[in-house]
């Protein structure tokens, strides 16, 4: 695949100094003034937020297999919740959710 | 009365961070074949991973400039995903903002989920150690991870061409990113958040270049934001 690769460095560095100033942010320009609660309240969804909703079209129509749902991917993404879930442990569930994925695909062919 | 000791502290950051190294070295190894495979060049992983160094940002980048997305779309989205860094800032800073302005520029930069979660559970618990000691354990815990992510990500674009399809990388993305976000389901308002961030992403992808996610997200941020506050008024009441 082609790249334009003076647009992937506009990206790479809009993106640097942006999530340098979001990092920066309080910690820089507030020092240790308060914050308005409701700021907080809702910056403390940000990642449940985002991150379903860019998982879900890649867990339902995944591009390997043209847009298909696959029992493969959909087992191993529910495992990985699940087990995310109840152990609260990011490196169980991603490891349940590759063995699920590798054991699903060799088995299904 | 006990003397600061931040040499202790950075030690004992190091050691706490250890356990993410088994998270950090994949995910960038990952990173680096991903976005290879998108046709980015060593030069441009290595710019993503150096100068933009967060995880979760730099794959959403990558895989919406695959889509096609006009460049705006790219960097708002991406941008999108890290804003739960504003929050991290925000809580560190009642702990760090006393110190010199070039640590909390430091500080800054290394932002990452694992030294966020790490610090903050032991400021807490420690209320007593000093602004040196507790940008010593910061530092701490960054540092058996972002070596080891350049380092990683580098492997991995070098590589990159030569994994076949059939360790369904395509994948590794989406579990990843699934086993961040289920410990994160702590309460109602998380589960409703997500859940409204799930339904509106589906329910929108017709919209232009993944800004459907944008709206999605927003959505989802102003759930959660009203759920917390209906539950904290019912306990109060």
């Amino acid at each position: 695949m082609s790249m334009d690769h003076s647009v992937v460095w506009i990206v790479i560095v809009s993106l640097a100094v942006g999530s340098f100033l979001i990092r920066f942010s309080f910690l820089g320009f507030i020092g240790d003034r308060p914050m308005p609660e409701w700021v907080l309240r809702h910056l403390r969804y940000t990642p449940v937020a985002v991150l379903p909703g860019l998982v879900a079209p890649l867990v339902l129509w995944p591009a390997a297999t043209a847009g298909m749902p696959d029992p493969a991917r959909l087992a191993a993404a529910l495992v990985t919740l699940s087990v995310g879930y109840f152990s609260r442990n990011v490196l169980a569930a991603i490891l349940s959710g590759a063995a699920t994925l590798y054991a699903l695909l060799f088995l299904l062919g | 009365m006990t003397s600061s000791n931040p040499k202790r502290y950075f030690l004992r950051g190091a050691q706490d961070a250890l356990p993410f190294v088994l998270v950090i070295v994949p995910f960038a190894l990952l990173f680096g074949v991903v976005a290879t495979e998108a046709g980015l060049n060593v030069a441009e992983v290595m710019g993503f991973s150096v100068l933009v160094i967060a995880g979760a940002a730099q794959f959403t980048a990558v895989q919406l400039m695959t889509e096609n997305a006009p460049t705006i779309i790219v960097i708002l989205t991406a941008l999108a995903v890290n804003l739960r860094m504003a929050m991290y800032s925000a809580s560190l800073t009642p702990f760090l903002g006393k110190a010199p302005v070039w640590k909390r520029a430091l500080v800054a930069y290394l932002m990452v989920d694992q030294a966020y979660a790490l610090s903050q559970i032991k400021y807490e618990l420690e209320p007593e150690l000093t602004v040196p000691e507790r940008f010593a354990y910061y530092i701490g815990t960054v540092v058996p991870l972002a070596p080891l992510w350049y380092a990683a990500s580098y492997i991995g674009a070098v590589a990159g061409t030569q994994i076949p399809a059939s360790f369904a990388l395509d994948f590794a993305l989406p579990i990843t990113f699934l086993a961040m976000v289920a410990p994160a389901l702590r309460t109602i308002a998380h589960v409703a958040a997500a859940a409204t961030s799930v339904v509106l992403a589906l329910l929108l992808t017709w919209m232009p270049y993944g800004s459907g996610l944008l709206v999605a997200a927003i959505g989802a941020m102003i759930v959660g934001a009203q759920i917390e506050g209906v539950m904290a008024r019912r306990a109060r009441t």
